[in-house]
This record gives C-alpha cells, sequence and structure tokens, in this order.
C-alpha cells in the first residue's frame, strides 16, 4: 500500500513528463517490476504438479509450470496476487508481498465438483449423474502388488464383490456387483476396455484374460451398478459394467514415468494337520484293536510336513516405463511393462510383458478427434498343478519325500506288482516338479475412435469407434515319462492353441444443444453397434514326453472348432436438464443375438432415471450442506452369456473318439441329437434404484445411501422337462425368477486437512437378500428343489439346494446332534420329521455361500512428503461347506479302502469320527471375515539424478484376515460355497521406487 | 490434405451405418449337423445306429461327459449297464457296496425312497433311449429313404436297421417294465416334445410281445449280424425271457411261449463256452458261440465309468493288477447267501468252476465272508468274475487301464437252457422234463469241466433252478428278477446278511418288489402317478 501511494505521488509529479514514458514502460515487460518463481507441487504425495496455471489476480498476466513443477512469472507490484489452480485442485491465492520464491501446495478438492465420470458411451459430469456409477481414478486404486485389474478396485465400490480365486501367479478373481441374479448364466460383470465390450472368459494359455491389461495403464474404472446406467449395453448389462478407461496422451513435453517394483510373498497358514507320530499311534492302535495289520504295515517312518514340501516363499517384480506429451501436436502415450511373479506352490510363475501406445491427435481446426489406442501383451504362465495343495493334506506324513523307484525317485503308493496305485493320493512335489503346464497368451486389443463435429449444425458429432480384441493362447502340457500318474503311455504332451477375436463396429451420432432461454440443456446419442465374436480352436492329440509315440485314445473328434456369435444393437439415449437442477435420462437399446432363434431374437432394453439436485433448490445458499441430490432410476437389462452359443438350434452333434461303438470290427461315431429349448430368450432383470448423494461441510463429508431392487424373469436355468419329451431330463431354458434387493451406504470423510497433514476415511457397506422367487414354469406346489453343489467324496453328493423362496446354493443338510460335552455324535442326526427314521426328508436347509454384508474401508493420511494408506473388506453372513474337514477328518480317511494311508486334519482327534458324514451340519461354517488388504507407506523423496524425481513405497498385502472359519482361507471364490482348501493366498511385501522425469 | 481426412472420416461413419447385419445373425456350429445333413448318408444313419446301441454303453457323448441325461453322476447314474446292475443285484443277496455314494446303501437295506438319484437316472435311460429310437424310426420311413434318394442295397441296410432299433427299443421297454411296472410310453408316432403318457405294465408287455414278434423274422438270421450287432435269435431271447417273467407283469403265465422262444434261440446253433470265465474277461467278443448278444465296451473307443469299467474295477480292491486295472474301486462284494450256493456249510473249496471267488487277497473264508461292516470292503465273498484280462495274460487295451474291453453279455445260451427247464417245471406243455434236465445238465457239466456235478431228475425242481440260476448267471443282472418270480426278495423265506438293513435279514414291504417312480419325473410329467405304497 506504501508503494501504491508513492505511485501516485510520481504520477502527480511528473503527471506530463512521465506519462508516455510510463505507457511504453507497461507496454513493453508488462509492468514487470518483479520476478516471482517457485515451485508448485502436490499437497497429497509432494510430487510436482505440471502444467498447473499461475495467473495475476485480475490480469491477463498468466504461465503454466514445467516439468519440474517451477514457474516464474512476473507481478507488476507486491500487493499483487498469485492465482494457483489445477485441474481437480483447490485453487489458493497468494498475495506476493516481498517474497520472490513462493511455493505452493495444491490440494485435492474434495469437492470433485466438475469431476468428469466415464459412463456407457460417454462421460457425464459427476454432479449429473442420474444412474448408480461409481468411477475409480488411479489414485485411489487399491495398492501394492496387484496383477490382475478387477483387484485394484478390492474394497474401494459399496456393492462390488472381488473374490480372488486363491494366491496362483495371475491368477484372476469372481466379480460380483450387487449379487448374482442368474443361476445358470454367467453372473460376471460386463467388462469394457476404452469402449470395447471385451469377452471375459478365459482361453486355453490363460483362464483370466483380464490379466493380459497392465494395471499400470488403466486411468480409472467405472462401475455401472443399477440398470439406468448400464441398460444401454443391453443385452449383457445384468451384472452390472465395469469400464476400464486407460492412461492418454496429454499435452505439452513428454514426461517419462518409470516404476519398479519389488515383492516377497508368504505363506500365512497351513492347515493343521497330523503329523507322522500321530498317524502312527493312530494306525498302530487300530490294528492292535482290530487284529487287522493291513494298515500298520503300510506305515513308514518319516515325519513329512508335505505342505512344507510344496510351498516356497514367492517373489516377483514389476517393472513400468510410460512416456506421455506431444510431438508435433500429436498427444500421445507409450508404455512397456515386464512383470514376473512367482506363486507360494513351487514351479508356480507369471510373466507379463505389455505395451500400450495411444495417440490423440485432432485435426480440422480440432472439428476432427482421432483416438487411436494399441495394447500389446504377452503373458507366459506356468501353472502349477494346484492339485498339489490337496494332495500334499492327503499324503501320509509317514511318508518320505524322495523314495529309491522308477517313478522320478518320488515316494509314490504302488501296488504290490510295483504299478502306481491310480486312485491314491499323488506325491505333491511329484506334480510339480515333474509336470509343466505351459501356458501362453498373446492378446492385442486396439481401437480407433474418430469424433466428428459436422461443422455446418453446431453441436452435432459423428462419432466411430472401431475395435479388434485379439488373443491367441497356447496350452504345451508336457509331464515327465516317469512321472507315476503317466509312466504307463511314457509320459505326456499335449499342444493346444486357441485364439479368440472380438470386434466391434460402433458408430454414432451425438447432439447437445443449450436453450438458455427456458434454462434447459440437453443432448442426444442415436447409435449402432455390431459386434463380432469368435473363437478359433485347435485340437492335438496328446503324445509321450518325447513325442514318439501318439496316445491311444487321445485324437480329438474334431481337430478345429469355431464357436461364433454375434450382436446387433441400436440404441438411443436422451439426456436433459433443466435449471441445472433436475436432470432426466431416458434410453432405449435394441439388441439382436445370433444366440437366439429369428422369433426371440430381439430384446428392447429400455432405462429412465431423473435426479434432483436438491441443494441448487433448498440449500443454495447453506454452508453445511454442500450436495444433496436424490436420484430415482429404473432399468431393463438382459443376460445371454452362457457357453452355449446355439442353444434353440435343433441338431446333431458327435461324440468323442472315446465314446465310439463298434459293429463288427469298426467303431463307429456317435451322432445324438441335442436337447435344447427352441423358444430360449434372453433373461430379463429390472432394476429399480434410488439413491442420495450428500456432501457437508464443503464436502468434507460425502456419501451416499442407496436402494436397490433387482428383479430377474425367464431365468436363464437348466431346468427339468418331462423325461423322454426330448433328449434330455432337463433343458437350458427360461424359468422362474429371482429377486435381489439391498440397501448401500457409503461415506468419504476429510477429518484433518491442513497444509501439512490430511486425512481421509472411506467407508463403504452393503446389505444384499437374494431370493429365488420361482424355478417352475407355472406354480407347482409339489416342487422340490434342484439339487447342487456336488462335493468331493461320495460320488453324486449334493450338499446345496436351489429352492423356492430361498437364496441359491442354501446347504441342504442333517442337523447335528452332540452329546452333553458338545461332542458331535457320528451319523446321529435330528429326526426333524418325527417319523422314526432318517432319510432324505430329514435334511433341511440352513444358511447359503452368499453374503449378506459387504464392507469396504479405506484410510489415507498425508504429512508433508508423506502418504500412508490401508485398506480392507469384509463379508458377513456367508457361510462355507468345509469339505475339506467333512472329507479328510475321520479314520476312514487314513485307512483307505484303495490300501493307501491318508494324512487327516488334527480334528480327527476330537471327534474320533470314523465314516464320513458328508451330509452333516457340522461342516456348515459361519465364513464372515475383515480382511486387511493392504497397508503402504509413500515418500516424496524429489529431486535425484538431475532431473527426476524419485518417491518410495512400501506395503504389505493380505495383511491379516480375523474370522471364525476353520479352514484355511473364508474368501471362497466359489459360487457353491464348497470348500475344497485352496490355494493359499501370501501375504505379500512390496517396495517399490517411482521416478518422474 | 484437411479434405482427404474429412472425406475418409466421413466415409468410414456412412460405410458402417449402411452396413445390415441382419442376416449376418444366423450362424451355425461348425462341427455339429442339422437334423437332415446328419442323415445325408449311410454314415450319418450308422453314427445313430451306433448311438443307439452305445447308450447302452455310455452315458454320454464324450465317455461320461456331454451326458445324455444331466444333473445326475455321468458314470454311476446314467449309464446303462452300472444303474441296471445296481438296481438289479444290490438288492439281492448277490452284492453289497463299501462306498458313501449318495443313496446307494439303500439297495442292499430294500430301502429306497423316490428322491433316491440312482432310481432317477436308471428311470430317465430307457425312455431317453426310447426317445432317440423314436426319433431314428421317423427317418427309416419309405417316405424319408426315397426323399434322401437312397435306393437298393442302402435302402435296404436302412429298413435293417429301423428292425434293430425296433428291437432296442422293446429291450429299453422291458428293462424299464421290470423295474418300474408301470412305465412312461411313446412311440415314433409321438415327435420330439410330446409328454410321455403313462402305461400299466400290462400294456407295455403286450406293445414289447407285439414288435418282437413282428421283428422277429425282419431281423438276420441267428451269428448272421456283425458282431455287436442284434440278430433274430437276440429277439427269441427276449421274448423267452419276457415269456418267463410274464406272471410278474401280467398275473398270467406264458411258460409255453417261454419254452418255445427258448428252444428256438437253443436251436440256432449256439454252443456253450468250454471256458465260463472267458466269458467275462477283457477278449470276450470271442466267445460268440455263446454269447447271443453282448454290449460293447472298449478301453480306448468306448471309455465311460458306467459300463463293465465299474463292473471290474469296483470289485477288486489291492488284488487290482490281478483284474488288470490300475486300481481297485474296493466297493462291491457278494454275500455269503451267494457263496453259500456253491459251497457246502464251512467247505472251502468246489469244483464248480464257476466259483470265481478266490484271488491272492481274498479268498473262501467262513469268517472273513461274514458282513459285519458293509462299509468294510475286507468283509464279504469277493468276486472275480468280471476281469480286463486277455486270456493270454494282458491286459485290456488302454495303457492306462482305467477303462476295460470287456463287453457286456445281455443273452447267453445258458440262461435259455435255464428258461426252458424253469418253464417246463412251471408247466409248459410246449416242452419236456427230459429235454430239462438236458439242458441244466449240460449247463453243469461245462461248469465242472465233467459231468461230475450233474443232477439226476430227482433233484430238478424250481428251487434248484432259482439257485443254478445264481450259480450260472450271478452278476449279470437277473438276481432281482429271478427272486421276484420266486417272492423270495421282499418275503422271510430266504433271507442274506443286511437284507432289510438288519444283518441277520428281514423281509420288507412288498412295494420293494418295484422301483417307485422319480418324485421329479412325477413333478414335470402330470400324466405320471406314483406306485403304490411308495
Amino acid at each position: 500500500m506504501q508503494k501504491h501511494v508513492r505511485l501516485r505521488k510520481w504520477d502527480f509529479a511528473l503527471r506530463n513528463a512521465a506519462a508516455l514514458l510510463i505507457f511504453l514502460f507497461a507496454a513493453s515487460t508488462a509492468w514487470a517490476q518483479k520476478t516471482v518463481t517457485g515451485k508448485v507441487t502436490d499437497a497429497g504425495d509432494n510430487s510436482e504438479i505440471i502444467g498447473a496455471t499461475v495467473v495475476v489476480k485480475g490480469t491477463t498476466t498468466a504461465t503454466v509450470t514445467d516439468v519440474d513443477g517451477n514457474y516464474r512469472i512476473n507481478v507488476p507490484e507486491n500487493n499483487a496476487v498469485l492465482v494457483f489452480t489445477y485441474v481437480g485442485k483447490v485453487s489458493q491465492e497468494v498475495v506476493v508481498g516481498n517474497q520472490s520464491v513462493i511455493n505452493v501446495r495444491l490440494a485435492d478438492d474434495p469437492r470433485l465438483l466438475e469431476e468428469v465420470v466415464v459412463v456407457a458411451y460417454g462421460t457425464r459430469k459427476k454432479t449429473d449423474l442420474t444412474g448408480s456409477v461409481i468411477a475409480v481414478n488411479a489414485k485411489d486404486f487399491q495398492q501394492g502388488n496387484i496383477q490382475s485389474s478387477e483387484q485394484l478396485l478390492q474394497g474401494k465400490v459399496a456393492g462390488l464383490q472381488v473374490t480372488p480365486g486363491g494366491g496362483s501367479a495371475g491368477g484372476g478373481s469372481t466379480i460380483r456387483i450387487r449379487g448374482a441374479a442368474s443361476l445358470n448364466a454367467s453372473n460376471d460383470p460386463l467388462i469394457v476396455i476404452d469402449g470395447i465390450p471385451v469377452e471375459g472368459n478365459g482361453i486355453k494359455g490363460s483362464d483370466n484374460l483380464l490379466n493380459t491389461i497392465n494395471p499400470n495403464d488403466i486411468e480409472s474404472m467405472s462401475v455401472l451398478k443399477d440398470a439406468s446406467a448400464a441398460a444401454l449395453y443391453g443385452s449383457r448389462a445384468s451384472n452390472g459394467v465395469i469400464i476400464i478407461t486407460t492412461k492418454k496422451g496429454a499435452s505439452g513435453k513428454p514426461r517419462f514415468n518409470f516404476n519398479t517394483q519389488f515383492s516377497a510373498g508368504v505363506i500365512t497358514q497351513k492347515v493343521d494337520m497330523l503329523n507322522g507320530d500321530q498317524v502312527r499311534d493312530l494306525i498302530n492302535a487300530n490294528a492292535a484293536a482290530t487284529g487287522n495289520n493291513t494298515y500298520k504295515d503300510l506305515l513308514g517312518t518319516e515325519n513329512t510336513d508335505w505342505q512344507d514340501v510344496i510351498y516356497r516363499n514367492s517373489t516377483g517384480t514389476d517393472n513400468n516405463l510410460s512416456a506421455s506429451g506431444s510431438v508435433k501436436n500429436i498427444p500421445f502415450r507409450v508404455s512397456v511393462g515386464y512383470s514376473n511373479q512367482n506363486g507360494l506352490l513351487k514351479t508356480d510363475n507369471f510373466q507379463r510383458t505389455s505395451g500400450a501406445i495411444n495417440l490423440s491427435p485432432k485435426f480440422l481446426n480440432n472439428a476432427l478427434s482421432v483416438n487411436i489406442n494399441a495394447r500389446v501383451a504377452a503373458t507366459r504362465n506356468r501353472k502349477a498343478d494346484e492339485g498339489a495343495v490337496g494332495a500334499s493334506l492327503r499324503m501320509d506324513p509317514t511318508q518320505p519325500v524322495y523314495a529309491d523307484n522308477e517313478f522320478g525317485g518320488y515316494f509314490e503308493w504302488l501296488t504290490e506288482k510295483g504299478d502306481w496305485n491310480n486312485l491314491a493320493g499323488r506325491n505333491p512335489l511329484a506334480m510339480l516338479e515333474m509336470k509343466n503346464d505351459a501356458r501362453k497368451a498373446n492378446r492385442f486389443i486396439g481401437n480407433i475412435e474418430l469424433d466428428y463435429k459436422l461443422p455446418w449444425v453446431e453441436g452435432l458429432s459423428l462419432r466411430t469407434n472401431l475395435a479388434l480384441d485379439q488373443t491367441s493362447g497356447n496350452r504345451t502340457e508336457t509331464i515327465d515319462a516317469r512321472a507315476a500318474s503317466n509312466y504307463r503311455t511314457q509320459g505326456y504332451y499335449r499342444n493346444e492353441d486357441e485364439k479368440k477375436s472380438n470386434k466391434l463396429w460402433d458408430v454414432s451420432a451425438f447432439y447437445e444443444k443449450d436453450l438458455p432461454e427456458i434454462k434447459s440443456k440437453f443432448d442426444v446419442l442415436a447409435l449402432h453397434s455390431y459386434q463380432d465374436f469368435l473363437t478359433e480352436v485347435f485340437m492335438n492329440p496328446a503324445y509321450s514326453t518325447d513325442q514318439s509315440k501318439m496316445i491311444e485314445g487321445s485324437m480329438p473328434a474334431f481337430a478345429t472348432d469355431r464357436p461364433q456369435y454375434r450382436l446387433d444393437s441400436y440404441l438411443g439415449r436422451i439426456n436433459y436438464t433443466f435449471d441445472d437442477t433436475y436432470l432426466l435420462t431416458a434410453s432405449l437399446r435394441r439388441d439382436a443375438s445370433s444366440k437366439f432363434s429369428p422369433e426371440n431374437r430381439v430384446g428392447y432394453f429400455p432405462a429412465l432415471a431423473a435426479a434432483w439436485k436438491i441443494k441448487e433448490g433448498l440449500f443454495t445458499d447453506s454452508k453445511a450442506v454442500s450436495e444433496l441430490k436424490l436420484r430415482v432410476g429404473w432399468g431393463v437389462t438382459g443376460q445371454q452369456d452362457f457357453n452355449n452359443y446355439y442353444p434353440y438350434m435343433a441338431r446333431y452333434a458327435y461324440g468323442s473318439n472315446t465314446a465310439q461303438y463298434q459293429f463288427g470290427d469298426q467303431f463307429y461315431q456317435f451322432l445324438r441329437p441335442a436337447a435344447v429349448d427352441a423358444n430360449i430368450k434372453w433373461e430379463t432383470t429390472t432394476t429399480t434404484n434410488v439413491g442420495l448423494d450428500f456432501g457437508f461441510a464443503n464436502n468434507r463429508v460425502t456419501g451416499t445411501v442407496e436402494w436397490f431392487n433387482k428383479d430377474t424373469r425367464d431365468l436363464l436355468a437348466v431346468a427339468p422337462v418331462a423325461y423322454g419329451s426330448t433328449f434330455d431330463i432337463s433343458v437350458f431354458t427360461n424359468v422362474g425368477n429371482l429377486t435381489n434387493k439391498g440397501m448401500e451406504f457409503v461415506l468419504n470423510t476429510t477429518p484433518v486437512l491442513n497444509d501439512n497433514f490430511r486425512w481421509d476415511i472411506g467407508f463403504n457397506v452393503t446389505r444384499t437378500h437374494t431370493k429365488i422367487v420361482s424355478l417352475r414354469k407355472q406354480d407347482d406346489p409339489n416342487f422340490t428343489g434342484i439339487p447342487v453343489s456336488g462335493i468331493s467324496g461320495g460320488t453324486g453328493n449334493t450338499i446345496g439346494l436351489h429352492m423356492i423362496g430361498q437364496w441359491p446354493y442354501a446347504y441342504n443338510v442333517y442337523q447335528q446332534v452332540y452329546d452333553q460335552n458338545g461332542k458331535p455324535l457320528e451319523g446321529v442326526y435330528v429326526d426333524r420329521n418325527n417319523d422314526g427314521q432318517i432319510s432324505d426328508a430329514d435334511r433341511y436347509l440352513y444358511q447359503r455361500p452368499a453374503p449378506s454384508t459387504l464392507l469396504g474401508i479405506n484410510t489415507a493420511i498425508n504429512y508433508k512428503k508423506w502418504t500412508a494408506r490401508a485398506s480392507g473388506h469384509g463379508m458377513f453372513g456367508n457361510y462355507l461347506y468345509n469339505n475339506f474337514r467333512s472329507e479328510r477328518s475321520v479314520m476312514r480317511n487314513l485307512l483307505d479302502p484303495v490300501l493307501t494311508i491318508n494324512n487327516a486334519s488334527t480334528e480327527l482327534l476330537t471327534t474320533g469320527f470314523y465314516n464320513n458324514q458328508y451330509l452333516s451340519d457340522l461342516y456348515i461354517e459361519n465364513a464372515s471375515f475383515f480382511r486387511l488388504d493392504n497397508i503402504n507407506v509413500g515418500y516424496y523423496v524429489g529431486k535425484v539424478f538431475g532431473n527426476a524425481s524419485l518417491s518410495l513405497n512400501a506395503g504389505v498385502n493380505n495383511v491379516l484376515v480375523i474370522t471364525k472359519y476353520s479352514g484355511l482361507d473364508p474368501e471362497n471364490s466359489s459360487s457353491t460355497g464348497v470348500d475344497n482348501t485352496i490355494y493359499p493366498r501370501p501375504r505379500i511385501y512390496t517396495f517399490g521406487l517411482n521416478f518422474d522425469f | 490434405m484437411k479434405n482427404i481426412i474429412k472425406n475418409i472420416a466421413i466415409a468410414f461413419m456412412s460405410m458402417s451405418i449402411v452396413t445390415s447385419c441382419s442376416n449376418k445373425l444366423d450362424l451355425f456350429p461348425q462341427n455339429d449337423m442339422t437334423p437332415n445333413n446328419a442323415y445325408k448318408d449311410m454314415d450319418g444313419y450308422m453314427s445313430v445306429l451306433a448311438k443307439i446301441y452305445g447308450s447302452l454303453s455310455l452315458g454320454g457323448n464324450e465317455g461320461d461327459g456331454a451326458p445324455d441325461i444331466s444333473g445326475l453322476d455321468g458314470g454311476s447314474q446314467i449309464s446303462f449297464i452300472r444303474p441296471f446292475f445296481n438296481l438289479q443285484e444290490l438288492p439281492t443277496d448277490e452284492a453289497v457296496c463299501a462306498w458313501n455314494d449318495q443313496t446307494i446303501k439303500d439297495f442292499h437295506n430294500l430301502a429306497w425312497t423316490s428322491s433316491d438319484p440312482f432310481i432317477k437316472g436308471a428311470y430317465a435311460r430307457p425312455i431317453w433311449n426310447i426317445g432317440l429310437i423314436n426319433a431314428f424310426l421317423r427317418e427309416t420311413t419309405d417316405a424319408k429313404i426315397s426323399e434322401r434318394g437312397f435306393s437298393g442295397a442302402d435302402a435296404t441296410n436302412i429298413k435293417n436297421m429301423a428292425a434293430e432299433a425296433r428291437f432296442l427299443r422293446a429291450f429299453n421297454y422291458w428293462v424299464a417294465m421290470d423295474l418300474f411296472g408301470k412305465y412312461s410310453f411313446l412311440t415314433e408316432a409321438d415327435q420330439t416334445g410330446t409328454t410321455p403318457v403313462e402305461k400299466p405294465a400290462s400294456e407295455i408287455f403286450a406293445y414289447i410281445e407285439s414288435e418282437l414278434l413282428a421283428i422277429e423274422e425282419a431281423l438276420p438270421a441267428a451269428k448272421s449280424a456283425v458282431y455287436g450287432r442284434v440278430d433274430r435269435a437276440a429277439v427269441q431271447a427276449l421274448l423267452a425271457r419276457l415269456y418267463l417273467n410274464a406272471e410278474t407283469y401280467t398275473d398270467a403265465g406264458k411258460y409255453n411261449e417261454a419254452a418255445t422262444y427258448a428252444k428256438k434261440v437253443i436251436e440256432s446253433g449256439y454252443t456253450l463256452s468250454p471256458d465260463y470265465y472267458r466269458l467275462f474277461q477283457a477278449d470276450n467278443d470271442t466267445q460268440v458261440n455263446e454269447v447271443i448278444w453282448a454290449i460293447n465296451c472298449d478301453g480306448l473307443m468306448t471309455q465311460g465309468h458306467g459300463n463293465t469299467t465299474f463292473l471290474v474295477h469296483a470289485a477288486s480292491g489291492e488284488d487290482a493288477p490281478e483284474y488288470n486295472v490300475g486300481s481297485g474301486w474296493a466297493g462291491y462284494r457278494a454275500t455269503k447267501g451267494l457263496s453259500g450256493k456253491f459251497y457246502a456249510g464251512n467247505a472251502t473249496t468246489t469244483n464248480d468252476k464257476r466259483a470265481l471267488f478266490t484271488t491272492s487277497k481274498y479268498k473262501i473264508d467262513p469268517v472273513e465272508n461274514e458282513i459285519d461292516d458293509i462299509t468294510n470292503f475286507h468283509n464279504g465273498v469277493h468276486v472275480k468274475k468280471w476281469t480286463n484280462n486277455y486270456t493270454d495274460g494282458r491286459a485290456g487295451k488302454d495303457p492306462t487301464r482305467n477303462f476295460t474291453d470287456t463287453d457286456f453279455p445281455v443273452f447267453r445260451l445258458s440262461e435259455m437252457y435255464l428258461i426252458y427247464a424253469e418253464a417246463v417245471l412251471r408247466g409248459a406243455s410246449t416242452g419236456d422234463r427230459a429235454t430239462a434236465l438236458s439242458y441244466v445238465n449240460t449247463v453243469r457239466a461245462r461248469a465242472y469241466g465233467n459231468a461230475s456235478g450233474n443232477i439226476a431228475d430227482a433233484a430238478l425242481n424250481l428251487q434248484f433252478i432259482l439257485d443254478e440260476r445264481a450259480r450260472e448267471l450271478y452278476w449279470e443282472g437277473h438276481r432281482r428278477t429271478d427272486l421276484i418270480r420266486f417272492n423270495q426278495l421282499v418275503t422271510d423265506t430266504y433271507l442274506w446278511a443286511w437284507k432289510g438293513g438288519v444283518q441277520g435279514g428281514r423281509a420288507v414291504d412288498a412295494k420293494y418288489k418295484l422301483y417307485p417312480v422319480p418324485a421329479e419325473a412325477i413333478m414335470v410329467n402330470p400324466n405320471l402317478t406314483q406306485t403304490t405304497g411308495y
């Protein structure tokens, strides 16, 4: 202010003489009285912010920060104010004063008001969403050792359940959005990568196609939960949609990023098995009691812990290099990645090499936007035989690992003749070391998007997206010629190929218009989409290991197969906004699928949603209420994702070469008519969704409360038909319906927020209830349910039942009777129908595998250059059938009738059961759990090696699990809930470095 | 440049708008056939016929896999031989099972229910086969033959296949009627999709009889068909068996006809094989002098766990190498009721070579043969009748020894001798007692290798025939039918270990003479009714 006054004095004194001089000075130097420099960094992780805007308030003087976050700007006077802004950050204003260096740290904008979310066929401002869409950006992804993209979302989204299949390297997960809505068709959500709905099924060479996407290339993932959001994907959207958007090029000078991560995994828990001495004691006692020394004579002298034999500490590295920027005004991003992971099971290894390029140039004065993505990934997986996990629990601990024999020197159970006893358990180490199951997959995903703004109609653009998703898989399985399981054929060698090509052609017109005179704006989308899914399978016979001899009977009936299906779709959508307060979305998709007969081929999938930004009308000036929005949505989605591509078609199918019939000297292949329902059609799910989004205290507290109801009709299910009426007793048809309703509650808060310290806590909880309403085409009081969930042990036994009024896969068991000490009485059950005998009629429905409550918790703390994050998730109300216990904790299991000794779990010592009691409710266990998925600490080091800036991180994945479940792991991806013990998930310690330069 | 880009972009977009795709949605699987293509040549007819026969050997189109009947266990519940064996042998003195498979123990206990999965499979299999045969027969009409341009030998061949198919339909109906009494009924006049009606046993009996009589002459003469395919003798053998049990099915005996048709087979040129054991091993396809019709199994080409693969594995334990299979399933044994028909009192030897109860591990032993615990494979009489052995000692063809080559004889000459004898003893006027005695002694002479086992006329009575049938035909799927014919299945006239679920044996409700209609079958077909008592 002093200087200002003085200037006026000068002005006063020299107003004539100096006038010209001052004018020239100002014009030529922009009043450059003073130069201010400084650096803009992220308040979160202290990384430099590149491209942040620095403006002298009230002027047009501005600059942007360079690749190091540095800026330099001339200010006219000391009382000028600098405004620092950056997308997604809270803007800051700083009075220059007498400072010449001003460093600024920009914090995330908790309001995220202008955050743009990727939705079906487009983007929308987050505040304008009408459906239930959750976008998770890269910075919020699950941290640490993540090999498969879906695991990035673990615990992050209410209603989303990601269950890894086990601990195998590169293994996949089961993904459920708001529970399972189908019985026999898929319950997997549709995955859309950069606008390409991709094939979710595995391929020979890769069980998990999602691991061919490098998680480091992903910018954001949107989860479309309700039908109003998902219905644009029509016939494939009933299980929700996950849209993966990959990172794109940026403007400016090229920037590079290199990150590398080392990881080491350890086994967290082993199954409590008897040791060799305990087995010897039990068998000796049994021999003494029965006088039968058959098993006693089989005993060995060792104390082998077979679990120790097969597991190791796992290691892995993950390296990624990317560059993004602009060259000749063409924004680009290029990345390469290499990941190499060893699993806990010996020999288990997964490697991925990936590369991606994105170009997003604009032409014709920016009227034509082009976006080109090409993404390649090569995965190489030596898949360990997971049967070794079960085999390690079965193998007799009194036996040695190695033995002097012709089977490669591994101990195996032999018959008296010296042959391998092929019903006996295998030496689990031999299963791992003598078998190389080499899986390879090479995937290419590429697309070209054009977006042309028609010059002669303002607001109208034409778009097209042409995409190819192609994967070639190869599986080469080699088993050592000496392996007990295969020595009779001099080993085993088989090489099989499979190729999947998914082609997409979308073309659309988009029109948007503002009508300020009636406070309205709207946009309209019309789209035609054509998609072709082709699988080519190449089958070969099996050979001896040295490939000198074909194994008889292994010749496939056909050398190739070529399943294919196509979808032809039209859709329209209109978004309408009134007064920026009332939002309406209406859409209709028409799908035609080759999977259905011409009569049933076409399905219509409408959706309607409305939202009211309550804040804008009622709390416009409220400080406490920063956001309040009510959303109501309704929509119909379809389901046609099942493996049978021709379910309606009357046809005859040839049998395999091992199913032929001999007439005279000649064998004839079978030719059999298929059992089909010619009228099969879509399964449709109608979803109603009501949600309230809220934000309080300047959005320091935000969240959502949501209620949903999914009603699935014409359920695609295998349903019984009159015996003899067609060529099966059940056919794949539309029958019955199922409902799935629930609530979701999401709360994100920032309890502490200041310059140096920020603490965020996020919490989401979901309650669901699934119920089978009907499983018959007409009401049937005699309906007794459909037995499901086969178990191991006792051929044909099932533990579950699909029954009206129940959750799917409800357990159907006998009620165990206990003695006064609480010890279960073997084979004694409650006579529930009081008919004096224990029969099938005494089984009752008790619990089910699906959880009723899902929980996700995340927290992050930023303190100066430090960040710490933790996240966890839990499931409650889910039960498992502990098949391992029911099969392996009885004396009969020890004394295997095939004349071998099996190991048993330590439970045998307490229950003392002799025979298996497979169907007792004793083995239905509460598998509710909470898992702390990850703890991660990061430190921003800053400049090292000249221009490169470095940050470090270290963390632990799979930190701990809290559960009452007695098995190895309560988190089981099987829909039937039958737990035969899984490949254990390791606890993984990671250490990573990240360079930006 | 700009114009070029613009034009390319517009062309690109408009091209895809124009693309019409509706006809591109008619896709057909590469390796399957439309119904018309399936029958376009003789290979197609042969392949469907192979399936019709093969559905008696395998449960699915890929062994146990790609099952014909879904929702049940492919190996144990939906094939023909294994369920037929379970239902015919397990409720009798000839077999007990050690396993925990679902309700398998209910069979020996004579305590099954209408929700039994094994019974469900056994009910579903014959009507499935009949449905397939009906579909096949619709493709063998004169109209279809000429429409497809077949003539001469091909046309004749198709008509022969049709007659064979009709025999197999009659056989499937016989199996169903014997097990269930009344049964679902369909003929080739019922198109696929028709819900079957239910017919009582008497009507099914009449239908089987009329069909067999109608095709008797149409089939090739005895021993003139290639191995595996039926000929006239098979028709006559089934008629003989049908008539012998007519009283069970219709309350009216047809013993005259039984003797007549048994004799027709006997006089067709068959002779008994000198070595009984060779009839049940891997190379039993050489035993065509005695075997009238067998269901074929092959360790490489016809692989399933529900055919003789089951019979060989299930009976063997640690002695599996002697059966030439990779491992024993340690499941099935017989009670002393069976061995007692060979060994008098506590004797442990017999000259009857049909007593195949001894291996290196198991032998006839009055103590060990007692069944104290059904689940203990070591208890009971071990049966080494079915093996995967070649006569020269080799194992069957499958190098992994998982699947057997042994065929399953459905009709053997010796059964015809015994049918004739029994029919005469039951009053058939079409035969005579002297011939009956000589036939019985023919069977016994083969068993003993000489005349030392021959019986005198005084010993020839009905109970002797029943016991002789046990000795000659055990584990071939006859026992339940025989015990019903002699009213010994459910009564206390004859008890064996664990009959009715108690160790000493007991009588059970007469309803167990028939199996119930599966509850689910009734649920999905309102035309069906439950059997009395269930």
